[in-house]
């Protein structure tokens, strides 16, 4: 198969803080060191990899370093990547809506990007004549629009208000018109950013579908950013990880997605002993720390459907204690418990010398549904309550294939209820 | 890694470009988006208002009478012997239309971030866009500078006496693709130079209001006696088309050849100038905006 776009060794380097005085300075001294006295400019140099959490020396931050690989033609790829590894901006180069610094792209055939649906559209104007005016934005002809103006109609479903203006429209509404003109781009190679993460569960579905056709029918590239592990591997074959802005990693789509969960270390040690406790208890067993740990011991942030395990650590006080029994309990973002798990019920008491000590409750395949949760806390010794901590820690759960099939739960759902395994068939 | 053939390749994305290529076809190739952004300005005009089109021509009368009442009266700036509506109309009309090709040329980047950041096309659409829908004011404005003359010169009202039209109205239509010309030129100029430092866009703000004031609309070129002032007045590259309209159509003014052709040449090195600036800046604004 062909190349439909090379990356050659691309970087972007990028200038942080404010532009001020300063800058013009340094502006007159870049001038007079690049175009006076022939040389090299000295701020390329200087620039450092580009990692948000830590505080750097310079000013200048690479925020695409040397990136360099080929997508075939026909593949879909999914670039995935931490906030500010760099996924943007790399689309934002193959846009062309800003140059890279060095290095070059080059392409074969037509490219539409979609970073954003209904780009200029204006309120004033109704819906008719905003799928003409944002058609020709993203670069198709009045004669190419008109011809498909009744089916992007019919796509978008909002035929009845297709000669209002596209003020009165619902937001859901505008994301549609504007998805519906962009579906009918008919691009050789088609950039999808974080576009579906917006729209009705009815409309992702249908917007999903339609990439999967663009990509299956007929030999188009597509590369497509999204933080939504699901979608991901439901659309794509290869992809690419991005981490401060380098190529971590280049290939087969599920090995990229396994290899940047485990990247995704969360805050590591969560600790709570200074956290306010509810009602009188003696802490006699104390919670101090909180970790969410996969099976070898790594810190993680949770992915639906993967091993995890929680790990307290506990104080004891003097002289120790037999009988002891902990509880965790997750409640979704509204605090209503979803899920229990609690060592009463199910394992042995614990007897519990004074000191610090570890325990961990490991869940196997996490049933919750990507979103946000509460975490409570309690321990007591022969069921009399020694510490309690309600709702107090935040869980945030990162979507993913919880049946391993390519499919993803709708959003008004996601948060709200917890898989189990099971099996459907046609009964005799 | 084996590298392919240049010419095969339709997209080659690169940090910079040489300085003379223009792509003039691309440009082509967008014309309908050019074309239906001219169609959204003066659909989105006035919508929502009462009296609609009719601001167009409310707006520069109002002007009008206010320079007829301070110029004219208080100042007792003289016309040229003209008729004071006539005379402040053709110079307000045209400077409308140039200070409006400037105006929307000159915040093309820093208006129009959202959408320049979303999307790629060849940003010099906006500006050329503006000159066109631009026309729309103007005309109305013209067809009410026509009333006016007719009212004049038909209702014999002091002052038709010294209305003449001669041939050279005909070159009307150059005085307006100048002006376009002009306005987009420096406009796309001041664009490019005001992405990363904001003072330029204050500063031309401020330029503009004392720019109207060089150029001959609210006092003739003939009231000018000092030759060192009137050469100066004249390096003004609008001043030659002002003046040669209030000629052609009025009959008084000084018409000039050589001034008309000195406002043309800097009219085209400043496009040249302009575009080359311009597709320099458009590559990395985003950045700096």
């Amino acid at each position: 198969m062909a190349t439909a776009i090379e990356f050659n060794h691309v970087s972007k380097l990028y200038r942080l803080g404010l532009v001020s005085t300063g800058t013009f300075r340094e502006d007159i001294k870049r001038w007079w060191i690049t175009s006076v006295q022939k040389k090299e400019d000295p701020y390329l140099t200087i620039g450092e990899t580009n990692d948000r959490g830590t505080k750097g020396e310079s000013q200048f931050v690479w925020a695409l370093r040397d990136i360099d690989f080929k997508v075939e033609q026909g593949d879909v790829v999914g670039i995935i990547g931490k906030n500010g590894a760099g996924k943007s901006t790399l689309l934002k180069l193959l846009s062309k809506i800003t140059a890279p610094t060095t290095g070059d792209i080059r392409a074969r055939g037509r490219i539409a990007s979609l970073l954003e649906v209904g780009t200029g559209m204006h309120p004033e104007m109704t819906g008719r004549e905003n799928i003409y005016l944002n058609g020709a934005i993203l670069g198709m002809t009045k004669s190419e629009i008109t011809r498909k103006l009744d089916e992007i109609i019919d796509f978008s479903g909002c035929e009845r208000y297709i000669d209002t203006p596209v003020k009165r429209y619902s937001s859901g509404m505008r994301v549609r018109l504007g998805f519906a003109v962009a579906a009918h781009l008919d691009p050789d190679i088609l950039v999808v950013d974080e576009v579906l993460a917006v729209g009705d569960a009815e409309f992702q579905k249908k917007a999903i579908g339609k990439m999967q056709d663009v990509s299956q029918g007929g030999g188009r590239t597509v590369l497509f950013v999204s933080h939504n592990m699901a979608s991901v591997r439901a659309l794509c074959k290869n992809g690419v990880l991005l981490e401060n802005g380098k190529t971590k990693m280049i290939g087969e789509i599920g090995s990229i997605i396994n290899e940047y969960m485990s990247s995704m270390v969360s805050s590591e040690n969560i600790p709570i002993s200074e956290i306010p406790r509810e009602g009188k208890l003696n802490n006699n067993i104390k919670y101090t720390q909180i970790q969410f740990l996969d099976f070898n011991n790594n810190s993680i942030t949770p992915h639906t459907g993967q091993p995890l395990r929680i790990r307290v650590r506990v104080h004891v006080s003097s002289p120790g204690f037999k009988a002891a029994t902990f509880t965790v309990t997750i409640s979704d973002s509204m605090a209503n418990p979803m899920l229990i798990y609690p060592s009463s019920m199910s394992t042995p008491a614990f007897n519990v010398a004074e000191g610090t000590h570890y325990f961990d409750c490991d869940i196997p395949k996490l049933p919750l549904t990507g979103g946000s949760y509460r975490v409570s806390l309690w321990c007591g010794i022969n069921g009399v309550g020694t510490d309690h901590l309600e709702n107090k820690i935040k869980l945030d759960v990162i979507d993913d294939d919880y049946f391993q099939y390519g499919r993803e739960i709708s959003a008004n759902l996601k948060g709200k209820v917890v898989f189990d395994e099971h099996v459907w068939h046609k009964s005799e | 890694m084996a590298k392919n053939n240049n010419g095969e390749w339709t997209t080659i994305i690169r940090p910079k470009e040489s300085l003379w290529k223009l792509n003039l076809k691309e440009l082509w190739d967008y014309r309908d988006l050019c074309s239906l952004f001219i169609r959204r300005d003066i659909t989105t005009a006035f919508k929502q208002t009462v009296l609609g089109p009719l601001w167009f021509i409310i707006q520069p009368t109002m002007t009008v009478l206010l320079y007829a009442v301070v110029f004219g009266n208080i100042a007792k700036i003289p016309t040229d012997g003209l008729p004071e509506p006539l005379f402040y109309l053709a110079g307000v009309s045209l400077w409308g239309y140039f200070s409006g090709c400037l105006g929307r040329a000159r915040s093309t980047f820093t208006g129009n971030v959202n959408l320049f950041g979303k999307v790629y096309f060849p940003r010099l659409i906006v500006p050329i866009s503006g000159l066109v829908s631009g026309l729309l004011t103007f005309g109305i404005q013209m067809l009410l500078f026509a009333v006016v003359y007719c009212v004049y010169v038909f209702g014999h009202l002091p002052g038709s006496e010294h209305l003449s039209m001669n041939y050279t109205a005909l070159l009307f239509p150059l005085y307006v693709v100048m002006l376009a010309g002009l306005g987009l030129g420096f406009g796309i100029i001041f664009s490019s130079f005001s992405t990363k430092y904001r003072d330029i866009g204050i500063l031309l703000n401020y330029v503009t209001s004392l720019w109207m004031y060089a150029t001959p609309i609210i006092y003739p070129l003939s009231t000018v006696t000092d030759p060192r002032l009137k050469m100066a007045m004249q390096i003004n590259p609008v001043t030659s088309i002002f003046e040669g309209f209030k000629y052609g159509f009025l009959g008084a003014g000084e018409f000039s050849w050589n001034w008309l052709s000195y406002s043309f040449i800097v009219m085209v090195v400043l496009l040249l100038f302009g575009t080359i600036v311009f597709n320099q800046k458009e590559r990395n604004f985003m950045d700096t905006v």
